[in-house]
C-alpha cells in the first residue's frame, strides 16, 4: 500500500530538552490513523514537523512523497490542518476566515462549505473575537473539511466541542475517509479513536511505543476471566488467596497458575479470577470446562486499559 | 465582597512579571537628567554663555517645538528644558504598562483565571494603577535626588521629578480608561496613544504659536502636557499646577472605575458587531490578509500625521519672524539663510520628528509578524500553500510602504498649510515632500533591523524598539553629552540631509538603503531557516 506519511527516527530538540527522540510513524494512503500519547509526548511537535514548521534535527520525514521542510508549499496544496488550540484574527468574521483559508489553498467547495456550516451550526457573521473555544475550533474544522485535499492533519480537533458536534465531526471524518482521504488524527478521546481509526500509533516521551491496528493492539493485551466453579479450588494460587476447601481441587485446574500466559490468578471461595494472554486462552478454557465450570464472564481488553498501560511511566526518563 | 480584595496579590504578580523592565526604565530615566546636569556646565561654563544659548534656543522654532521654551537660563532651567521630552516618555511608558496589566490580561483570558479566585471586581485595574503610580513616585524621588546631588536647587529638582510623575499619573489614568473602552489591548494602546499624541501636538503647536505671536497659544493651556510643563521647574516651581493635574487624574480613574464596574469581563464600550458571512472576493492571499490587519492602524497613523503636519505647517510661517531685537541673533540667523532659511530648518527638523514616528510605525508593522507567530495564527496560514517568504513579505510590504504613505501625509499637509501662508502652494509642497521622502532610507533601515531581529533572534524581536530609542537618543542628546562622533554616527537619522533647504548627497542615502536591504535579506533568510513558531 502507498504510504502518505513516513517518519523514521525523527528527533527534535528545543535547547536542552528533547521533544522527539527517534519517533516512527507510518500512515498508509486512505487510512484514518490515530495518533495517541500523553500530554507532552511529542504529538504536536511531530505534526509541526510534518507541516514543515519545525526543522527536524534528525531522522527521515516524507509526506505525500515529498520533504515537508523543503517542498512545504507545494505539499500544502494537498493537505489541510486543524490545530488543537485555534487562534483566529479577532477582527475578521468566521465566514471570512473560512474563505480566506480556503482561497490560500486554491479555493474551496461552496456547497460543502454551506453544508458544513449548517451541520456544525456555526454563525459565520460573528467576529472571531466573540467566538468561544468550541466555535473557533468549528471554524478551523469547516475550513479544513471543505477543502478538496488528500490529507487531513487533525491535532486534537474536537477539544471544546460539545457531544452533538463531536458526533457531527465523527460523521464528517468518516465521510472524508469514504472519499479516500487520508487522516492523521491526534486525540485523547478513545471512543473517537475507536470509532474512526483503522490503525493507531502510541507515542510517549518522543518515541513510538506501539503501532498497529486496534485488533492487533488488543491482541497484545489480556482477557479478564471470572469463572464460577462447582467446588472451592486449590489452584496453586499466589500467596494471599483463600486456602483450599474440603471438597478438594479438580486436577484440571490444580496448576493453572503455572500455565504460561496466565496472570494474577486469585480464588475467592468457588470464584476464580485471572487475566489470560490470547495464546493461553484455549488451554485455560479447556481446563475450566473440564473442571465443570458453572458460570463464566470474559471481559475483552478495553482500549482504556491499553492506553493507560502505555501512558503510564512517563516520568521514567525525566 | 470587598471590591478591592486581592489587590495586594495582584500587585505582587505585576512586580514579579515586571521585575526587570520596571527597574530598568526607572533607572534609565532618572540617570539621564543627572547626566545632563553634568554635561551643560562643560558646554556652557559661564552664565553669559548659558544666557546666550537660552536666547538662541528660544529663537529656534524647531527647538521650541521639541522642548518648549527655556524659562530660565540658569543650569537647572536648561536641564529642565532639555529633559522635558522625558515627560512624554514617562507618560507613554505609564499608559502602556497600565494597558499591559489590564486589557492585555483580559484579552489573553488570564484575568478570567484570576477572576474565579476571591479577587475583587476592581482589584485588577487598581493593582495596575497602584504599581504605575508608585513607580512614578520612585522615579520622581530618584530624579530629584540625582539633580540635588549635582548641586541644583532642591525645590526645582523636586519640581522636575514631580513634572515627570504628574505626567505618568495622568496618562496611567488615561491608559486605564482606554483599557475599558476597547476590547483588545492593541486598540486600548491606540486610544491612549492618540490621547498622548494629541496632548503633545497641542503643546508643540501652542508653544510655537505663543512664541511667534500666533493665535493658537491657548492650545498649550488646553493640552494636559502643557499643564504639566507649566510647573516650570527652577523658574517658577509652580506647585499649584499639581492640584488640577491630581484632580484630572482622579476624575479619569473614577471614569475608568465607573466603566469597569458596569461592563462584563472581556467586553468593552466599543463592542464588536457582526460582519459578512463570506469573505469578499478580494480577501484572498496573504497580502489581502495583511491589508485587513494593517489597514486600521495605518489609517489612524496617517490621519495623525496629516493633522499634525497641517498644524505645524500653519505655524511655520511665523517662525521666520521670531527674532526681532537681538542683533547678535539676527546676525546668526541671517547667516542661516534669513527668515526663509529659518523656516526651512524648522520644516526639516519637524520632518525628522515625523521620520521617527514613521520608524515607530514600521517597527510595529514588522512586529506584527511576531504577534501572528506567538498567537498561533501563523500556523493555519503556513499550513496552506503559502511560503514563509511570501507571508513575511506581506507584512514587510506595510512596514516599507506604510512610512511612504505617512511621510506623504505629513509632508503634503505641512507643505500645503505653510504654502497657503506664502501663496506658493505647489512649489512649497513639492519641496517639503522631497524632504519628507528623503528621510525614508533611515526609516526603512530601522524596519529592516527589526525584521532581522524577528528572523534571527525571535525572542529579542522587541529589541527593535530599543534600537529606535537608541537612535533617537543619540540624535537628540549625543551632542549635548559630547559622545564621540563614530558612536553618534550609528544613528541612521544622523546621515539624513536637512531638507528642504540643505545640501543633498546621494551617498549616505544609498548606503542606508543598501544596509536596509542587507538587514531585510538577513531577516528573511533567518525566517526561512528557523523553527516557526518559536514561543
Amino acid at each position: 500500500m502507498e504510504t502518505t506519511i513516513q517518519v523514521q527516527g525523527l528527533t527534535k530538540r528545543y535547547g536542552r530538552s528533547t521533544a522527539l527522540d527517534g519517533l516512527d510513524l507510518s500512515v498508509a494512503a486512505g487510512e484514518v490513523h490515530g495518533f495517541l500519547g500523553p500530554n507532552g509526548a511529542g504529538k504536536t511537535s511531530t505534526i509541526r514537523v510534518l507541516l514543515g514548521l519545525l526543522r527536524p534535527d534528525g531522522g527521515q520525514v516524507s509526506l505525500l512523497g515529498g520533504d515537508p521542510w523543503r517542498d512545504g508549499v507545494a505539499l500544502h496544496r494537498r493537505l489541510a490542518y486543524v490545530p488543537g488550540d485555534v487562534s483566529l484574527w479577532p477582527n475578521l468574521t468566521g465566514g471570512e476566515v473560512i474563505d480566506l483559508l480556503g482561497r490560500l489553498r486554491g479555493g474551496l467547495d461552496r456547497r460543502r462549505r454551506a453544508d458544513l456550516l449548517e451541520r456544525f451550526a456555526l454563525d459565520p457573521t460573528k467576529k472571531c473575537r466573540s467566538y468561544s473555544k468550541g466555535n473557533r475550533q468549528k471554524v478551523a474544522l469547516i475550513a479544513a473539511l471543505a477543502a478538496d485535499v488528500e490529507l487531513l492533519l487533525l491535532d486534537e480537533p474536537t477539544s471544546g466541542l460539545d457531544p452533538l458536534m463531536e458526533a457531527v465531526f465523527r460523521d464528517r471524518v468518516a465521510d472524508a475517509a469514504r472519499q479516500g482521504r487520508t487522516v492523521l488524527l491526534s486525540s485523547h478521546i478513545l471512543a473517537e479513536v475507536e470509532a474512526l481509526c483503522d490503525r493507531v500509533t502510541i507515542v510517549r516521551d518522543g518515541r513510538t511505543v506501539e503501532s498497529g491496528t486496534l485488533a492487533e493492539l488488543r491482541h497484545l493485551t489480556r482477557t479478564t476471566i471470572v469463572a464460577d466453579l462447582p467446588a472451592a479450588a486449590d489452584v496453586g494460587a499466589e500467596p494471599g488467596a483463600e486456602p483450599a476447601g474440603p471438597a478438594g481441587p479438580s486436577p484440571a485446574i490444580a496448576d493453572l497458575a503455572d500455565l504460561a500466559g496466565v496472570h494474577g490468578l486469585s480464588v475467592d471461595g468457588t470464584r476464580l479470577r485471572c487475566e489470560v494472554e490470547p495464546a493461553a486462552l484455549p488451554e485455560v478454557l479447556r481446563r475450566l470446562a473440564e473442571a465443570g465450570v458453572r458460570g463464566l464472564v470474559s471481559q475483552p481488553p478495553t482500549l482504556e486499559e491499553l492506553f493507560l498501560r502505555h501512558y503510564h511511566g512517563t516520568g521514567a526518563r525525566r | 465582597m470587598n471590591p478591592l480584595a486581592g489587590t495586594g496579590h495582584l500587585i505582587r504578580l505585576i512586580l514579579r512579571r515586571d521585575r526587570l523592565v520596571m527597574p530598568l526604565w526607572i533607572i534609565w530615566l532618572s540617570v539621564m537628567p543627572a547626566n545632563f546636569a553634568a554635561a551643560f556646565p562643560a558646554l556652557y561654563p559661564t552664565a553669559a554663555e548659558r544666557s546666550a544659548f537660552a536666547q538662541t534656543s528660544n529663537a529656534n522654532a524647531a527647538l521650541v517645538a521639541l522642548y518648549g521654551p527655556v524659562h530660565t537660563a540658569d543650569l537647572g532651567g536648561l536641564v529642565a528644558w532639555r529633559i522635558s521630552i522625558v515627560t512624554v516618555i514617562v507618560a507613554l511608558i505609564s499608559l502602556l504598562t497600565v494597558v499591559r496589566h489590564t486589557r492585555t490580561e483580559e484579552e489573553a483570558g488570564r484575568r478570567e483565571l484570576l477572576g474565579a479566585a476571591p479577587i475583587g471586581r476592581y482589584a485588577g485595574p487598581a493593582a495596575a494603577l497602584v504599581v504605575v503610580f508608585a513607580a512614578n513616585l520612585l522615579l520622581a524621588a530618584a530624579v530629584a535626588a540625582g539633580l540635588a546631588g549635582q548641586g541644583l536647587p532642591v525645590a526645582g529638582s523636586a519640581a522636575l521629578g514631580a513634572q515627570f510623575a504628574a505626567a505618568g499619573w495622568l496618562f496611567a489614568a488615561v491608559g486605564a480608561v482606554a483599557a475599558q473602552l476597547a476590547t483588545t489591548a492593541a486598540a486600548a494602546r491606540g486610544i491612549a496613544a492618540v490621547g498622548l499624541g494629541a496632548a503633545v501636538a497641542g503643546r508643540v503647536v501652542g508653544d510655537l504659536s505663543a512664541h511667534t505671536g500666533g493665535p493658537l497659544g491657548w492650545l498649550s493651556a488646553v493640552s494636559p502636557l502643557g499643564w504639566v510643563m507649566r510647573l516650570r521647574p527652577y523658574a517658577d516651581d509652580a506647585w499649584w499646577v499639581l492640584g488640577p493635574l491630581a484632580a484630572a487624574t482622579a476624575a479619569l480613574v473614577a471614569v475608568a472605575a465607573g466603566l469597569h464596574g458596569r461592563r462584563d469581563l472581556g467586553a468593552g464600550l466599543l463592542a464588536a458587531g457582526t460582519g459578512p458571512a463570506t469573505g469578499g472576493p478580494r480577501l484572498a492571499g496573504p497580502v489581502a490578509l495583511a491589508w485587513r490587519l494593517h489597514r486600521g492602524p495605518l489609517a489612524g497613523w496617517t490621519a495623525g500625521f496629516a493633522l499634525t503636519g497641517a498644524l505645524l505647517g500653519a505655524v511655520a510661517g511665523g517662525v521666520g519672524d521670531m527674532l526681532t531685537d537681538n542683533p547678535t541673533l539676527r546676525d546668526l540667523f541671517a547667516r542661516l539663510g534669513g527668515a526663509a532659511g529659518l523656516v526651512d530648518l524648522f520644516l526639516a527638523a519637524m520632518l525628522g520628528l515625523f521620520a521617527v514616528g514613521a520608524a515607530g510605525y514600521a517597527i510595529a508593522a514588522v512586529g506584527r509578524l511576531r504577534v501572528e507567530e506567538t498567537s498561533g495564527r501563523v500556523e493555519p496560514v503556513l499550513a496552506a500553500p503559502v511560503s514563509r517568504s511570501r507571508w513575511a513579505a506581506s507584512h514587510l510590504l506595510f512596514a516599507l510602504v506604510g512610512p511612504v504613505v505617512l511621510m506623504a501625509g505629513a509632508g503634503s499637509t505641512m507643505g500645503v498649510a505653510y504654502g497657503l501662508s506664502g501663496g506658493d502652494v505647489g512649489p512649497t509642497t513639492a519641496r517639503v515632500l522631497v524632504g519628507a521622502f528623503a528621510t525614508l532610507p533611515a526609516v526603512w533601515l530601522l524596519a529592516a533591523v527589526a525584521l532581522a531581529l524577528v528572523g534571527l533572534v525571535p525572542r529579542l524581536a522587541m529589541a527593535g524598539w530599543a534600537v529606535l530609542a537608541a537612535a533617537v537618543g543619540l540624535d537628540l542628546f549625543g551632542a549635548l553629552l559630547q559622545l564621540p562622533q563614530p558612536l553618534r554616527d550609528l544613528s541612521p537619522f544622523t546621515h539624513l540631509p536637512s531638507l528642504p533647504g540643505g545640501q543633498v548627497s546621494a551617498v549616505p542615502l544609498v548606503v542606508l538603503a543598501l544596509l536596509a536591504a542587507g538587514s531585510a535579506a538577513a531577516g528573511m533568510i533567518g525566517l526561512r531557516r528557523r523553527d516557526l513558531p518559536v514561543g
